[in-house]
């Protein structure tokens, strides 16, 4: 079973619709205890950094996310989920993030092309830069559904796919068992049914680090 | 590389879909879900629902068809027709709708968009315009298009996108149903005039139609269409491999 954390950000039902169509059990849950029972744990997220980090914090989730994450079970943050899993967002601020990945999070008007339109909304290719378990159901080039206007910076090692807007921007990382993905996968067809398909997988299976 | 969206919009009434639709291979035509999947299945990059429905039993009809089509296709949903207040957008939202569309709602309440974009934020919030020609002026209309505001468009455009509102639906009624192709002049000055994306609706007839708006408008984000779609006249698939084969970014 997995748990998706609901700490009242953001609208889970494609999510939960998405699990649903591969056949995984995947619970929204706002429950501790179910969070540590699970094999895998969903970090959602849509909005502003600093409100979507206060309402993880006001929750209490914020210390059992970072937990589970660092006694080794498979995380996968997505979206501002994924942002949240860095050290620190300089959205309207600065401010802290669960800091399981080493980098930050950065305005992408820092490095595309000023005629670029932002946020970065739509669809766009995969590059993928490393091997990742996620990715075993999906092939180089492959498009997945964006909507962003941050992005993961100085995360290169890492970086586990990019997606070219003018500049590469990062659009998946992993750092052992902690993944994330910048884009939505519940948005982007067979391509994103395929790889929250192989997160199951890596949750459930147990398989090696 | 960012590809140029293809959108079909499915008019639903009374939890049907509106205009005579004819597939080969597909018994339930009206069913917006069986039409949905078929799209997604094509290689439609998102879908609209409009919503033309009047009373409450509609209502409640369309908000159970969003809720069959969203737990079965997994592309972005646009949500529009009746989009009035916030109780609006949170009624479609929780039904897996992602973007919600204001169209009269916005012109009867213009701080809709604000208050949609503060609530939901920008990305969510889609301002649809329908936009005439009145003694070479771009007018809004509302109304469905019967009524003419008085609006000049472009500035009405750009007024919606300070308070928020993340992407433009440019329907232009002058080209609408002519099928002579998308109004150029019309996505160009509102293309000028604001940096979220534009999507181009009204217009096209065959797929050249979306090739020379691509080619003409590379600030054009997307082409959105009904009735080519619904009656087969441009295949989604054909289409993106055309655009493709034109040198025009296309998710096949």
């Amino acid at each position: 079973m997995l748990a998706i954390v609901d700490y009242g950000v953001g609208n889970l039902f494609s999510l939960r619709s998405s699990f649903a169509a591969i056949g995984s059990e995947a619970v929204a849950t706002s429950d501790p205890e179910v969070i540590r029972r699970a094999n895998g744990v969903i970090l959602p997220g849509v909005g502003a950094f600093r409100d979507a980090a206060a309402k993880l914090r006001e929750t209490g989730l914020w210390t059992v996310v970072r937990n589970e994450a660092s006694a080794g079970k498979p995380l996968l943050g997505i979206c501002l989920g994924m942002q949240m899993l860095f050290e620190k967002s300089y959205e309207y601020g600065e401010y802290e993030g669960l800091g399981l990945i080493p980098g930050a999070v950065r305005p992408i008007a820092d490095v595309i092309p000023k005629d670029y339109k932002i946020p970065h909304i739509g669809w766009n290719a995969l590059h993928l830069v490393k091997p990742s378990p996620i990715f075993s159901g999906i092939k180089e080039g492959d498009h997945v559904y964006f909507v962003h206007s941050y992005y993961a910076a100085d995360c290169d090692e890492a970086v586990i796919a990019t997606t070219d807007y003018g500049a590469p921007l990062t659009a998946a990382v992993r750092r052992d068992n902690v993944m994330g993905c910048q884009f939505h996968p519940e948005k982007s067809g067979n391509v994103g049914l395929s790889i929250l398909r192989a997160f199951v997988n890596f949750a459930e299976g147990g398989a090696a680090i | 590389m960012i590809t140029k969206r293809i959108i079909p919009c499915l008019d639903v009434r009374d939890g049907r879909v509106v205009k005579g639709v004819n597939f080969e291979g597909l018994r339930d035509v009206s069913s917006p879900v069986t039409l949905a999947e078929y799209y997604s299945r094509c290689g439609a990059d998102e879908l609209v629902f409009y919503d033309i429905t009047a009373s409450a039993e509609g209502r409640k009809l369309f908000t159970d068809i969003l809720t069959e089509t969203a737990k079965r296709v997994f592309i972005p949903l646009t949500v529009g027709g009746g989009i009035n207040t916030l109780e609006d957008f949170d009624r479609v939202l929780k039904c897996g709708a992602d973007k919600v569309s204001v169209n009269s709602g916005a012109i009867r309440n213009p701080d809709l968009v604000r208050a949609a974009a503060e609530r939901y934020g920008n990305q969510c919030v889609v301002l649809s315009a329908d936009v005439k020609r009145v003694d070479g002026v771009f007018r809004v209309f509302a109304k469905g298009g019967r009524e003419n505001t008085g609006m000049e468009a472009i500035g009405w455009i750009r007024r919606c996108v300070e308070a928020g509102a993340g992407e433009i639906v440019v329907n232009s009624i002058d080209t609408d149903g002519v099928k002579g192709g998308f109004d150029l002049e019309m996505l160009d000055a509102v293309c000028r005039a604001v940096d979220v994306p534009v999507i181009a609706s009204g217009g096209a007839g065959r797929i050249e139609d979306f090739i020379t708006l691509f080619k003409t408008l590379p600030r054009v984000d997307a082409g959105l269409a009904a009735s080519i779609f619904h009656f087969g006249t441009v295949k989604i698939d054909d289409l993106k491999t055309q655009m493709k084969a034109a040198g025009i970014p296309a998710r096949i």
